[in-house]
């Protein structure tokens, strides 16, 4: 079984800066991460390939730094990784970054599954994985919480909707999203980091994928960041530090209050 | 090509038109009447009924595309998206809006990519730029860090996806009056690489924290599964939904569709009340849309207090007893 895991490295939400002319994210001086919910896609691939054997090959495209989440994934357990690196495919919005890991997948050839995380933590779209498969015009299946049967021309899966948990049969090859609800992602092992450091990772530009220029980057991307701008964070609300049980029985009684005022009592 | 008019994709359920089509209808008629165009929303379902389908018009459509047919009793990407598409090319709107729900988030971006459609995903904000009649979408990024403005000037559709309960309906007038067209799609359009197998509902009404007016939701500082259960209660007596952060989910005290936050669900509760929740940003990014924030935490210093608009100092395992308790004698009394 071919499995295909496309990642992001993303930097840490906690410590984000924006270029205020282009919009875009200011990645120097930002400790890179793999994207947290990507992690997900790369276990569920590992048990993937322990229980039906095959190969694992993470794809990512980023700045040349990218190239250490790629060896992050090899030392949990991916074997191969490809870097999409150019200058041309900078700026790119989710319509021009699921062109291009499409464009990259079409080059890999025969493939059985792509396993994607949900969304990534910074852009919190969730259309990446989505858009591969519309470029592919392959079936696929979102919000994905369980995989639990593989045959030879067909998978089924438990996907987590609002309401409840939809069982689907879908046809091969096939895209999936995954939920952090499907597993709990090990950590590199020492010997997975060593073969990460010496394993080759080819780097891959437009010309390598036959990508039509027009479709990359900024240029390439029909969505336009126009305006940054921080949210207000602080409501100024109300606060209450009772120090004995009366006061605490009156913040309570404050706490009603405020429900009736708003209607849910 | 002349693109025109604004478009809301309607979701149903079992028949049902679902609130959340109902709130998109606020915003595309906000939008529409600033572009005095028309407001068409469009229906894919199974046996709907006039009466269910004239609610849409009730809410402010202009007009109501509907396809019927037995393939869309339930979700399946394929038929959704090609016949989207087909309607698309048909009718050429200006501007495509989805809510942000599992299905939108599933056939938007495909649809966007098949027409080479801007997409902005989980949008808070929607309005027209003056003079170009742009599409301005607000969204928080980011882990709710920035607020970014997005437009898509050259391409048509518009397409967003929207937050859902970030607004309230319209009051619905039955004296609005509306078309509504049975559409046809071709054969080819309603066939489905996938195939629903069986659906198992949520039997745990209290995990919807997606569409709940209220959640009470516990973090680490409950300390136990135990004691996680003061959460659950005062959620029964609220008659809310429970939500949690990463931990109690992580511990294995509540299930991962409890979970409030960046790698869980963001919510937009009337009212979200928390306790042993320190506010660290991952959480905050999933409440950034609650309308009304009461916390509880012993610490001083957590991050939650800045969201807050009822902060109480003090130690949940003082407080939500007597709020259980106060909330009980109520019903009682």
């Amino acid at each position: 079984m071919k499995i295909l895991v496309p990642i992001k490295q993303v930097p840490e939400t906690s410590n984000v800066k924006m270029d205020p002319e282009t919009g875009t994210m200011v990645r120097s001086g930002v400790e890179p991460i793999v994207n947290p919910l990507d992690l997900y896609a790369v276990e569920e691939a590992i048990r993937l390939k322990a229980k039906y054997g095959g190969e694992i090959i993470a794809i990512s495209m980023g700045p040349p730094g990218a190239k250490k989440a790629l060896q992050e994934v090899i030392s949990m357990g991916c074997d191969e990784g490809i870097l999409l690196s150019h200058r041309k495919f900078a700026g790119a919005d989710t319509w021009s970054t699921s062109y291009v890991l499409a464009q990259a997948i079409k080059k890999i050839g025969k493939f059985d599954v792509i396993l994607c995380g949900e969304r990534a933590t910074d852009g919190d779209t969730g259309q990446v994985g989505p858009g591969i498969a519309a470029w592919l015009d392959i079936p696929f299946s979102t919000y994905v919480s369980q995989i639990s049967e593989v045959n030879k021309d067909t998978i089924t899966v438990k996907r987590i909707v609002e309401n409840g948990y939809q069982l689907v049969g879908i046809e091969k090859p096939t895209l999936l999203t995954v939920v952090k609800e499907i597993n709990f992602p090990r950590l590199p092992t020492l010997d997975g980091k060593i073969r990460s450091k010496k394993i080759e990772i080819p780097l891959w530009g437009p010309e390598d994928i036959d990508a039509k220029i027009e479709n990359l980057g900024l240029k390439g991307s029909p969505t336009r960041v126009v305006k940054i701008s921080k949210p207000k964070v602080s409501r100024d609300g109300e606060v209450y530090k009772p120090n004995n049980e009366k006061e605490t029985e009156e913040v309570v009684d404050r706490i009603i209050e405020f429900f009736e005022q708003k209607e849910i009592l | 090509m002349e693109y025109k008019g604004v478009w809301i994709l309607g979701e149903q359920n079992k028949g049902i038109i679902q609130t959340v089509s109902y709130e998109l209808l606020k915003r595309g008629k906000f939008l529409s009447e600033k572009l005095g165009v028309d407001l068409v929303a469009v229906v894919l379902g199974y046996q709907i009924s006039p009466k269910e389908l004239n609610k849409l018009i009730h809410y402010g459509a202009n007009r109501v595309i509907y396809v019927n047919d037995q393939i869309f009793q339930n979700f399946l990407p394929d038929p959704y998206i090609n016949s989207i598409m087909e309607l698309i090319n048909k009718y050429n709107p200006e501007i495509m809006l989805a809510s942000a729900t599992s299905t939108g988030r599933t056939v938007a971006p495909a649809v966007a990519v098949k027409c080479h459609a801007g997409l902005t995903a989980d949008c808070t904000g929607l309005d027209i730029e003056e003079g170009s009649n742009n599409l301005i979408q607000t969204r928080p990024a980011i882990g709710g860090n920035i607020l970014a403005t997005i437009k898509s000037p050259n391409h048509r559709p518009q397409m967003a996806t929207v937050r859902p309960h970030s607004n309230q309906p319209l009051e619905p007038n039955p004296g609005n009056v509306g078309e509504v067209i049975y559409e046809k799609v071709k054969e080819k359009n309603l066939k489905s690489r996938t195939n629903q197998i069986a659906f198992i509902e949520m039997k745990d009404e209290s995990a919807n924290i997606q569409d709940a007016e209220i959640i009470v939701a516990g973090g680490k500082g409950c300390k136990t599964e135990e004691s996680f259960k003061m959460v659950r209660e005062l959620a029964h007596q609220l008659n809310g939904a429970v939500g949690a952060s990463r931990e109690p989910v992580d511990l294995g005290w509540v299930k991962y569709p409890h979970q409030v936050g960046l790698s869980g669900k963001t919510v937009s509760p009337n009212m979200y009340v928390c306790a042993g929740i320190s506010g660290a940003v991952q959480h905050l990014a999933g409440i950034k849309t609650a309308h009304n924030i009461v916390a509880i935490n012993n610490d001083p210093n957590a991050q939650i207090f800045q969201v807050a608009d009822i902060s109480v100092q003090a130690d949940l395992f003082d407080v939500l007893p007597i709020l259980i308790d106060k909330l009980k004698d109520r019903k009682v009394g």
